[in-house]
Parts: C-alpha cells; sequence; structure tokens
C-alpha cells in the first residue's frame, strides 16, 4: 500500500483540477460531493497505508521517490510514510472530510460553490505535501502552498475589502515567518550538504554542534510562530476570520496553523541537539498561550473568541514540543483539531442560523432553537475547559504534566499553563452562555434555525470524537504513544511525571482550574445581561484592552507598515526619480548643452548618432588592431 | 546537418524578416499573420535542439566555426551549451507570444513584425557566439531594433525612454567592444595572432591589472543590461513606454544579455578578477534584489512596478552568479528562463487591460476580479509564480541561488533572502487594489474579459510555469554539466575553493568533459 501513498495527495489535487475546469457546469452540489469524496478517498489510501504501523508495532517508515526536482540540493519529490505522517494524514483528511460535508450546506447558494471546492480540495492536497515531504524543500513547498490556499480562501469573498486586506496580510505575515525557516534552511543545508531528511536527521550529532542547531532551531521557530500564529506573528490568524467559517475550522483551526507545531516534532533531532531552542519555543508558547487567552475574555464577535483560542491552544501545543514532549504535543494537536473543529463549525452553523450575525451580544437563548448545535458546542467546551473524560482533558494535561516533570524553567511554564486554562475555561464558557442561553437579544427579523443535515451530521461526528479520542492516549493505555514512538527513535522524547500519585495530583490541580474557571463564567453569564455587562466594565481599562487585543495592530502600523511605506515612496520618488535619475538626465543635458555649440552635427535624428557611433568605434578598433599588431 | 543548425537559428528570423518585407504594400494585414507563422521555425529548429541536446555534456554542442576574417582572427563560432540553451529556447517562445500579442499594431504592422523578427535573430545570435567580435556585433544589433520598437510603436514620452535605452547600452557598449579588442590584441601579443575565439582567449595569460581592467570593461556592459543598481534608470522609463511585444521581449530575453554575459564571459575569462569581486557584485545584487522590490511597492503604475520587479528578480541571478557554487551556478542559469516566463507573462497581462482601458495606473482601477475573472485569475497566477511560489517555476530558481549562496557569501544570501518578503507585498498589493473589492468606477463595470486568442497566448506560458516549477529537471539536467565545467574552470585557474559542503560530485558523477 505505501507504493500507492503518492494517492493520498493526488486525489485530492486531481479533484481540485477537476473542479476548477469542470465544476461550474456540475453545480450544485455535485461539485461539493466530488470535492468530498476526493478527500475521502485520501483518508481510505491514509488509512490503508497506515495499517501496517498499527498491526506491527514498531514498523519503520520508508521514502517513496516520486521524480526529481532540485538533486542539487537533494530535494527531490519524495514522500516519507511514518507513523507520524500517517497520524497527520488521518487528522487532515478526516476531519478535512467531515469539514467538506458540512460546507456543502453551509456554502448554499454561493455563486462560486464549485471555486469554494476548488481551493478546499487545493488545501487538503498541499497540507499532504506538508506533512508527508520527504526534504526540507518538499516541506517548504506545502508550507507556501497551505499560504496560498490560506490567502485564496480568507479572500474567498474578494469583493469585501476587509477579506481582501485579511487575505493579504495573512500571507504576508507568513512570508516574514518564512524568512527565517529559509534562512534556517539554508544552514541545514550548508552544514549537511542535501535538505533531504535521510541525509539530515541521523547526522545530527555528528554534524551539528550545539551552537548551529540551536541556531537552526530558532530559525525555524520564526517560521513556525508564522503558520502557527504566535507571538509576535500571530496578528494575522484573528484577521483571517473574514473567510468562510468551514475555513476557520479546517485551516485556521485544525490543520494548517498546527503546521508550526509539525514542523519542530519532524525536526525533533536539531532541537534535541539544540535544547535551548527548544525552550525559546516552549517559552514562546507559553506566552502566546496566556496572551491570546486574555485578550479571548472580551471579545464579542464569535469567531474571534475562537480565533484567540486557536492562537491560545497552539501555544499548549508549542510548550509540549519545545520541552521535548512530542507525543504530548501532537495528541492535542489532534483532540485541538477535533474539538476546534467542532466549535469553529458549530458557530458557523449559529451564524448560519441567524443570518450572518456574529455578534454575540445579539444572540442568547439560541439552545431551544438550534439544540444539536447547542449541545455539540457545549460538548467541546467541557473538552477545552479540561473537563475529563472528555479529550481535552488528557492532551492538556499530559502537556502541563510534561512542563511539570521539566523542572525549572517548566514550572513556570506549567502555571503559566495552568493560569490561561482557567481563563479558557471562563472565555469558552462564558461564549456558551451568552450564545445559547438567557433571552434571545436577536436583531429584528431574525429567526433563528437549526441547520439542515449536511451541517448537523458533521458536527455529531466530530462530537463523538470529542468525547472519544482522549481514550487514545490515557496513562491507563498508551495507544498514540506507541504508534509514534518509531518516529521519534532519534530523540528521547519527554514524558508527565511518573507514577499515580503525581498524575491524580496534577490531574487534581488542572482540572480544578477549569471548573473554576467554568464555574465563574457560568454564575455571571448565566444570569441577565445587565449583570454580566456591570461585570465586564468592573474590569475598565483592562477589559478594554482586552477587547481591543491589546492594540498590537496599531502598534504595528505605527512601527512598522507606516514608516515602511513611507520608507518606500522615499526611495522610489525622492531618490531613484529625484536623485539617480535625475543625475542621469543631468548628465544628458550637460553633454546636450556641449553639443549645441557643435550643432552642425545635430541633425536630431538618432540614426545619425547610431552610425556616428559605430563609425567612431570602427576607427578606435581599426586603431588598436593596427596599433596592437605594431607593438 | 547538426553543425549548420545554429547558424539556420540564426538566419531564419531574419529571412522571415526580409519574406515579411516583401509582401506587397496593400496587403498589410498579412504581415502579423504571416510574421507569426514563420516565428514558428526557430521554435521548431531549437525545439529539436533542445530535445536533442546531449545531457550531461559539459562542452558546446552544435557547433560551427566558419573562418571570417582571418587577418583579425575573427570568426562566424557558434555553439551552445546549458547556459545558453534555456536562453534559445526562451527567445523562440516569447517571440511568437509578443508577435500574437501585437494585434492592436495597426501603424507601419509591417515595420514592427520585421523589427521583432530582426531582434529575434539578434538575440539567439548573442547567445550562440563563441567569437567575442561576432557576440558584440549580435550584442549591438539587437540596439537597432528594440530602439525603433519602442520609439515608433510606445506611448507619449516613447522618443525620451528609446533614447534614454539606446544611450546607456551604447555607453556600456563602449567598453565592452574596447575590451573585446583589448583581448584580442593581447593574444596577437601572446601567440602571434589575433583571435576573438572565446575559447582561444580563455588560454590568455592576464596579469591580475589587465584582468581587473577588462573584467571591469565587460561588466560595465553588462551591469547597464541586466540592469544592476544604479544603472537601472533606463529600464522602468523603457518598460513604461514600449509596446506590450517590446516590453515582453525586453524584460524577457534582453536583459539576459546581462546576466548571461557575466556568466559566460567574464567568469571564463577573469576567474581571478571575478573571485576578487564578488563582494562587490554581490553588494550590487543584493541592492537590486531590496532595493528594487521597496521601490516597486509604491509604484502608481502597473508597469513600472513589474519593471522594479525585474530589477530585484534579476538581482537573484547575478547573486547567484557571484555565488560560485553549483547551487548558485543552476538557480542564475535556471532563473534566466524563470524571470523571462513569468514577467513575460506580467507584461502580456499588463498589455491586454492597457488595450482595454487606455490606462495602467493602478488607482484607476478596482473590483476588476468580478468583471473579468479570467484575467484575475491568470494574473493571479503569474504573480505567485513570480512571487516565487513552490510548485511554480519562479521558486526554483531563487530558491537554489539562496541555497546556493549561503555556503560561500552567507551575510549576503540572508538579506536577499528578505526579497521574498517584499515580492510578496508588492504583488498582492497591486492585486488587492486592482482586482478585489467592488468594481464602482463605470469604466470598470463594462470591461469584458479575454478573449481566447488572449487565453491562448498565457496557456503555454502558464504550462511552462508549471512543468519547470515541479520538473525543472527538464532543463537542470541540460544546464548541470556546463555549469560544474564553469565551476571547474574558476576552481583551476584561481585559489579560490568551492566552500563546505563543497561540490557536488556524487550527484554529478556521471559528467565527461564534452567533445568540441
Amino acid at each position: 500500500m505505501t507504493d500507492a501513498i503518492w494517492l493520498v495527495i493526488a486525489l485530492p489535487l486531481a479533484g481540485a483540477v477537476f473542479l476548477h475546469f469542470f465544476g461550474r457546469r456540475l453545480g450544485e452540489p455535485l461539485a461539493g460531493i466530488i470535492g468530498t469524496l476526493s478527500v475521502a478517498a485520501s483518508f481510505a489510501v491514509g488509512f490503508a497505508a497506515a495499517l501496517p504501523f498499527i498491526v506491527e508495532e514498531g514498523a519503520h517508515g520508508e521514502t517513496v521517490m516520486l521524480w526529481e526536482w532540485m538533486p542539487a540540493i537533494g530535494a527531490n519529490l519524495e514522500i516519507a510514510w511514518d507513523s507520524l505522517a500517517a497520524v497527520m494524514t488521518l487528522i487532515i483528511t478526516g476531519v478535512g472530510t467531515l469539514i467538506h460535508v458540512f460546507s456543502i450546506g453551509y456554502m448554499h447558494g454561493d455563486e462560486r460553490f464549485a471555486r469554494f471546492f476548488t481551493y478546499l480540495n487545493l488545501f487538503i492536497a498541499s497540507m499532504l505535501t506538508l506533512v508527508l515531504g520527504g526534504n526540507f524543500a518538499m516541506v517548504f513547498m506545502g508550507w507556501e502552498l497551505v499560504g496560498l490556499c490560506s490567502y485564496l480562501l480568507i479572500s474567498f469573498w474578494y469583493t469585501k475589502p476587509s477579506a481582501a486586506a485579511a487575505g493579504k496580510k495573512a500571507f504576508i505575515v507568513n512570508r516574514i515567518g518564512d524568512f527565517g525557516f529559509m534562512i534556517g534552511l539554508m544552514l541545514v543545508f550548508t552544514n549537511f550538504g542535501t535538505l533531504a531528511f535521510d541525509g539530515v536527521f541521523e547526522r545530527v550529532p555528528e554534524i551539528l554542534d550545539e551552537g548551529t542547531a540551536t541556531a537552526i532551531g530558532l530559525l525555524f521557530l520564526v517560521g513556525a510562530a508564522g503558520k502557527s500564529a504566535q507571538i509576535p506573528l500571530y496578528v494575522w490568524l484573528p484577521d483571517a476570520m473574514e473567510g468562510p467559517t468551514p475555513v476557520s475550522a479546517l485551516i485556521h483551526a485544525a490543520t494548517m496553523v498546527t503546521a508550526g507545531v509539525y514542523l519542530v516534532a519532524r525536526t525533533a533531532p536539531i532541537f534535541e541537539a539544540g535544547p535551548n531552542a527548544g525552550l525559546v519555543v516552549a517559552i514562546v508558547g507559553a506566552l502566546t498561550a496566556l496572551w491570546a487567552a486574555s485578550i479571548a475574555i472580551a471579545q464579542s464577535d464569535i469567531k474571534k473568541v475562537l480565533a484567540y483560542s486557536t492562537v491560545s491552544q497552539l501555544g499548549y501545543m508549542f510548550i509540549a514540543v519545545g520541552l521535548g514532549g512530542y507525543i504530548a504535543g501532537i495528541f492535542h494537536l489532534m483532540t485541538h483539531a477535533f474539538f476546534k473543529a467542532l466549535l469553529f463549525l458549530g458557530s458557523g452553523s449559529v451564524i448560519h442560523g441567524m443570518h450572518d450575525e456574529q455578534d454575540m451580544n445579539k444572540m442568547g437563548g439560541l439552545l431551544k432553537k438550534m439544540p444539536v448545535t447547542g449541545i455539540t458546542m457545549g460538548v467541546a467546551t467541557l473538552a477545552i475547559a479540561g473537563i475529563p473524560p472528555l479529550a481535552g482533558f488528557w492532551s492538556k494535561d499530559e502537556i502541563l504534566g510534561v512542563a511539570f516533570e521539566y523542572g525549572g524553567v517548566g514550572i513556570v511554564l506549567w502555571v503559566i499553563g495552568l493560569v490561561t486554562a482557567l481563563i479558557t475555561a471562563f472565555y469558552m464558557t462564558r461564549q456558551w452562555f451568552m450564545v445559547f442561553t438567557g433571552e434571545p437579544r436577536w436583531d429584528k427579523g431574525v429567526e433563528p434555525h437549526e441547520s439542515p443535515r449536511s451541517m448537523t451530521v458533521p458536527l455529531v461526528v466530530l462530537a463523538v470524537l470529542t468525547v472519544g479520542a482522549g481514550f487514545l492516549n490515557t496513562p491507563f493505555r498508551l495507544t498514540l504513544e506507541h504508534f509514534l514512538e518509531p518516529s521519534f527513535e532519534l530523540v528521547k522524547v519527554a514524558h508527565p511525571p511518573e507514577g499515580w500519585g503525581m498524575f491524580a495530583l496534577l490531574a487534581a490541580i488542572s482540572v480544578g482550574a477549569g471548573f473554576a474557571g467554568m464555574a465563574m463564567a457560568g454564575f455571571v453569564y448565566s444570569r441577565p445581561r445587565e449583570i454580566w455587562e456591570r461585570f465586564q466594565q468592573g474590569f475598565g481599562r483592562l477589559w478594554e484592552a482586552w477587547a481591543a487585543a491589546y492594540r498590537v495592530d496599531d502598534i504595528y502600523g505605527a512601527t512598522l507598515v507606516t514608516p515602511g511605506r513611507k520608507l518606500s515612496e522615499r526611495l522610489a520618488f525622492t531618490f531613484d526619480a529625484g536623485g539617480i535619475d535625475g543625475l542621469v538626465n543631468g548628465v544628458g543635458r550637460a553633454v546636450r548643452s556641449v553639443g549645441t555649440r557643435t550643432r552642425v552635427l545635430q541633425t536630431g535624428l538618432v540614426r545619425n548618432y547610431g552610425v556616428g557611433f559605430v563609425a567612431g568605434l570602427l576607427a578606435v578598433v581599426i586603431w588598436l588592431v593596427v596599433a596592437g599588431g605594431g607593438v | 546537418m547538426g553543425d549548420t543548425m545554429l547558424t539556420a537559428l540564426i538566419l531564419v528570423p531574419v529571412v522571415a524578416a526580409v519574406i515579411v518585407m516583401l509582401l506587397p504594400a496593400n496587403r498589410k494585414e498579412l504581415a502579423l499573420p504571416v510574421g507569426f507563422g514563420l516565428s514558428f521555425i526557430p521554435l521548431a529548429i531549437a525545439g529539436y535542439l533542445f530535445f536533442h541536446f546531449e545531457t550531461g555534456v559539459a562542452g558546446y554542442q552544435y557547433t560551427q566555426k566558419a573562418v571570417w576574417y582571418e587577418a583579425w582572427g575573427i570568426s562566424w563560432n557558434l555553439g551552445v551549451d546549458g547556459i545558453s540553451l534555456g536562453l534559445v529556447a526562451l527567445s523562440v517562445i516569447l517571440v511568437p507570444i509578443a508577435l500574437a500579442a501585437s494585434t492592436n499594431i495597426t501603424d507601419r504592422t509591417k515595420e514592427f513584425v520585421v523589427f521583432t523578427l530582426l531582434l529575434e535573430a539578434g538575440l539567439i545570435g548573442s547567445f550562440l557566439a563563441l567569437d567575442l567580435f561576432l557576440f558584440f556585433v549580435f550584442f549591438e544589433a539587437v540596439l537597432v531594433p528594440m530602439y525603433f520598437i519602442i520609439g515608433i510603436w510606445g506611448s507619449e514620452r516613447r522618443i525620451y525612454a528609446a533614447l534614454k535605452f539606446f544611450i546607456f547600452t551604447a555607453f556600456g557598449s563602449a567598453f565592452l567592444l574596447a575590451s573585446i579588442v583589448a583581448l584580442s590584441v593581447l593574444h596577437n601579443q601572446q601567440f602571434g595572432a589575433p583571435s576573438f575565439d572565446l575559447r582561444d582567449l580563455m588560454s590568455l595569460d592576464l596579469s591580475l591589472s589587465q584582468s581587473r581592467w577588462l573584467f571591469a570593461g565587460f561588466g560595465i556592459a553588462f551591469a547597464i543590461k541586466v540592469p544592476v543598481f544604479p544603472l537601472h534608470t533606463w529600464l522602468p522609463d523603457a518598460h513604461v513606454q514600449a509596446p506590450t511585444a517590446g516590453s515582453v521581449l525586453l524584460a524577457g530575453v534582453m536583459l539576459k544579455l546581462g546576466t548571461y554575459g557575466l556568466l559566460r564571459f567574464n567568469l571564463n575569462l577573469f576567474p581571478q578578477a571575478a573571485v576578487d569581486a564578488v563582494p562587490i557584485i554581490a553588494t550590487l545584487a543584493v541592492i537590486g534584489i531590496i532595493y528594487g522590490a521597496i521601490v516597486a511597492i509604491v509604484q502608481p503604475d502597473l508597469k513600472k512596478l513589474v519593471a522594479y520587479s525585474s530589477v530585484s528578480h534579476l538581482g537573484f541571478i547575478v547573486l547567484g552568479t557571484a555565488a560560485l557554487t553549483s547551487a548558485g551556478f543552476q538557480g542564475a542559469v535556471i532563473q534566466n528562463v524563470n524571470h523571462g516566463l513569468t514577467t513575460g507573462a506580467l507584461f502580456l497581462l499588463v498589455g491586454m487591460i492597457y488595450e482595454r482601458r487606455h490606462t495602467k495606473q493602478i488607482a484607476d482601477f478596482g473590483g476588476l476580479a468580478k468583471v473579468m475573472p479570467i484575467f484575475a485569475g491568470l494574473f493571479l497566477f503569474t504573480a505567485f509564480a513570480s512571487i516565487g511560489l513552490p510548485g511554480l517555476n519562479g521558486f526554483v530558481g531563487e530558491f537554489l541561488v539562496l541555497i546556493g549562496s549561503y555556503s560561500s557569501i552567507p551575510g549576503f544570501a540572508a538579506v536577499a533572502a528578505f526579497g521574498v518578503i517584499l515580492a510578496a507585498i508588492y504583488l498582492l498589493w497591486a492585486y488587492e487594489r486592482v482586482f478585489t473589492g467592488v468594481p464602482d468606477k463605470p469604466e470598470n463595470q463594462k470591461l469584458v474579459d479575454l478573449t481566447p486568442r488572449e487565453i491562448g497566448l498565457m496557456v503555454p506560458l502558464v504550462v511552462l510555469m508549471i512543468v519547470l516549477g515541479l520538473y525543472p529537471k527538464i532543463l537542470l539536467d541540460r544546464t548541470a554539466a556546463s555549469t560544474e565545467a564553469l565551476l571547474d574552470r574558476v576552481e583551476q585557474a584561481t585559489t579560490y575553493e568551492v566552500p563546505e559542503p563543497g561540490r557536488l560530485a556524487d550527484v554529478f558523477a556521471g559528467i565527461t568533459e564534452g567533445d568540441e
């Protein structure tokens, strides 16, 4: 089956190409169905190819060469199929299929219905290229192509200027990260003479000294911070909510934004050789987790809450992989893919049912109108709040355990993680109560309704996964751990503290934090609006700062964007057009004024200049040849 | 047959030009179709050459040498290797497209077609000439048709732009000619007979100062052509004024005379001077990359924006040349072709919208994606190829250049990598302003999307962008031996050693010296 692994990428790619040319003719819902089937088929192939890893414990991966790309730098189109790639593939195609199904309902009536599925399929193929690439260049190709798809899908409704601007911003901020990533790749090539994983990872201990490994790790972190929306490059993700909600669920929650986490896990041997880089990854993750969570507290746009929540949760994953807890990080990546996709799709269902309303202040009391959406989102809220036995509890606790076990700085990160857990429970509970309970605050004419089957069925499936996926890796049964171990055999994977006592203690503390956050939010937001508005006002300027996301966009604008544009204008209009070209034209005028004295020769025709020029040159040639021959 | 093919490649466009010239004066509508049809003959010949080109062979192939003027050592001396092959292919592909894009030229069509075909002959001749005098003749010969193409069929300030273009280039040519002649004179001194044969001249024994002066002489001529900062200001003017076909061929092929010249002549003839000049060349290259991109961001004129982006992209080619590594050279050679395809395509697209709206000012547009979705799609596709999106052609060249230059000149490579951010800024911001939003200006609301002819112009370019992006092997296989041989030449003639990770001997184990 591994020989046919290229089909995993080829199927959604074929779907994209087919829909590009024929999608419009197929129309609704056929284009969506074909798009969905191509991803589902990819899932099936991926599942079949993953079976060896399940059946045979400790089975090793292999690399399948497709064709030569840039052989001079060891960069070919080749697929590295191991258990890590398999897990990522199944998450991407599995969640991808559900979101495709959801989109058939959600995008109903959009005039570019087929085009939407073209882009979605292209995204799946690109994301799979990223996780299946057998060398850094191919990973980078996937890395950039998902950026392209993100750009296309964020600005899908391009007639809306804010959507177009958001897409552009996402791509450019990501490119800033890519700048670091690329320099990291240059360092890898200079040291190893190849970009192929086969020639790099095993030779890390013999080739890289700690300083170089740290440098490469930090440069990869720059790239990862761009793609996975970490400080200071997270600013594009909240804006990315301009895209259709299924896009937010698929790209900006479940898959693409986790690419940075995947990158660190994939390049684990480099981070092991330069552990300080890993520590920086973890610190950036922890700071981002707390920072974004605090912003999420005060958002009133249903999707903005989830966007900042995603940034925050990605921070958790960075803590894990930064401290060497690769399996914990990938585990949380997986559970988060389920419950955050569920939350986003749920919010999409709400927005759909509320006639494109996103302001939670204008919602309330929707549980009765949208019971499936309400209950499934409730399940996801419990999961992200870390309430056992839901998936989020197991994976988040594993991360916190890794931080605790690390000791020293790790304890600080653990505390930050706990505080973030409390805040997370608070803002998610706040969201659920604001949307689903209390008196309706709907605008006139809005008549909420439950979404169609194509939208609610994916919600239910994701809710089941949100409940059950945690059992893939509990201290009682480490299925995922054993599955992933062969992919990390070159490094020492960090784990939570040993022993049931420690497990119970740490779990009690984090669950306590989760319940505390939920209780506070529930206490305030289950009551009438005046009460929680007064509660919010009680925070004063702090609440305003959170609501305004600390005005980071304004700060970037004033310190980077505006000066950058001024520099560009000055260079273009003053220096280039005035300075350099002015000098050129000045010389030209000077020559011409000399020329007026020899007006006889000025016939005004360039042809004559040309003739004169050639004649002059010939004279020089002849002179040189004659003189040269004579010397 | 083989040894006259290159001659045929140069002469066929000339003959085609004569045929077009001889068309009856009252049937001027025939000029364009006839010229277009005839331009497929060089395409076919070059296609044959390309696919029968022996890979893994470093030397010149299809060589032909006939004495032209023995007393001066001048010969009709042609050959093609991996460094020039792609450029020849690019020329013969872009000429038919440029002609087919010129249906709006109704005034003196015949002359236009004739000049375009003569331009093609001159460009191909420049890339094939192995005799420096012959090279100079072709190098100069391309100036004349391009001068007239800009000066006659350009926009309002065409005379100014054409003159500026001509004077800049002629200025460089003077240095080039003097240096070429000096080489021949030195050959006469050392071997008792003058020669302009590149391979003869490579065996000259030059003092370091001779080598440096002559390097500078060649260098200035090519730097103006590229153009290298601060000699670039003729380029935006020339592009803004030139008709579409002129811009396509100017950016697509003609600028490559500069980058090609640096690789072919400066490195082969003056290796030590080249090694010594790396810091200077790399500095100018990086300035070009960053400066061109920054200046492009705020250009109000779409065509000027693309012109400045060329300054930036060509900086990458120069950087790859200065890298003096396998990957750097490969990147430079392949980027020559890639830039021709993407920038050629961008100029075609700008031309298409100019024909409809008679403006190129970004501020005059807005929301065009709504009314011209196919045009918008093709523009965005080409923009991403130009930005260097992996999977498309632009990435392969720039990535090889960056990777290749990092091992020898890491500081420059790191700064150059910043260009990838800027490229995204200027193109995506331009796209945003031209294509997104609601088309609120009445002139824009009635625009018609691309015609089948216009789509047809873009199809071959789009296909090549994808093919060369995913399967650059088709080109890299043909360039590898030649770039390795060039690196050999530099290493053997100087104390320079390719830094770690060093030569890619294992990859290119099969390379042998080609017969000539």
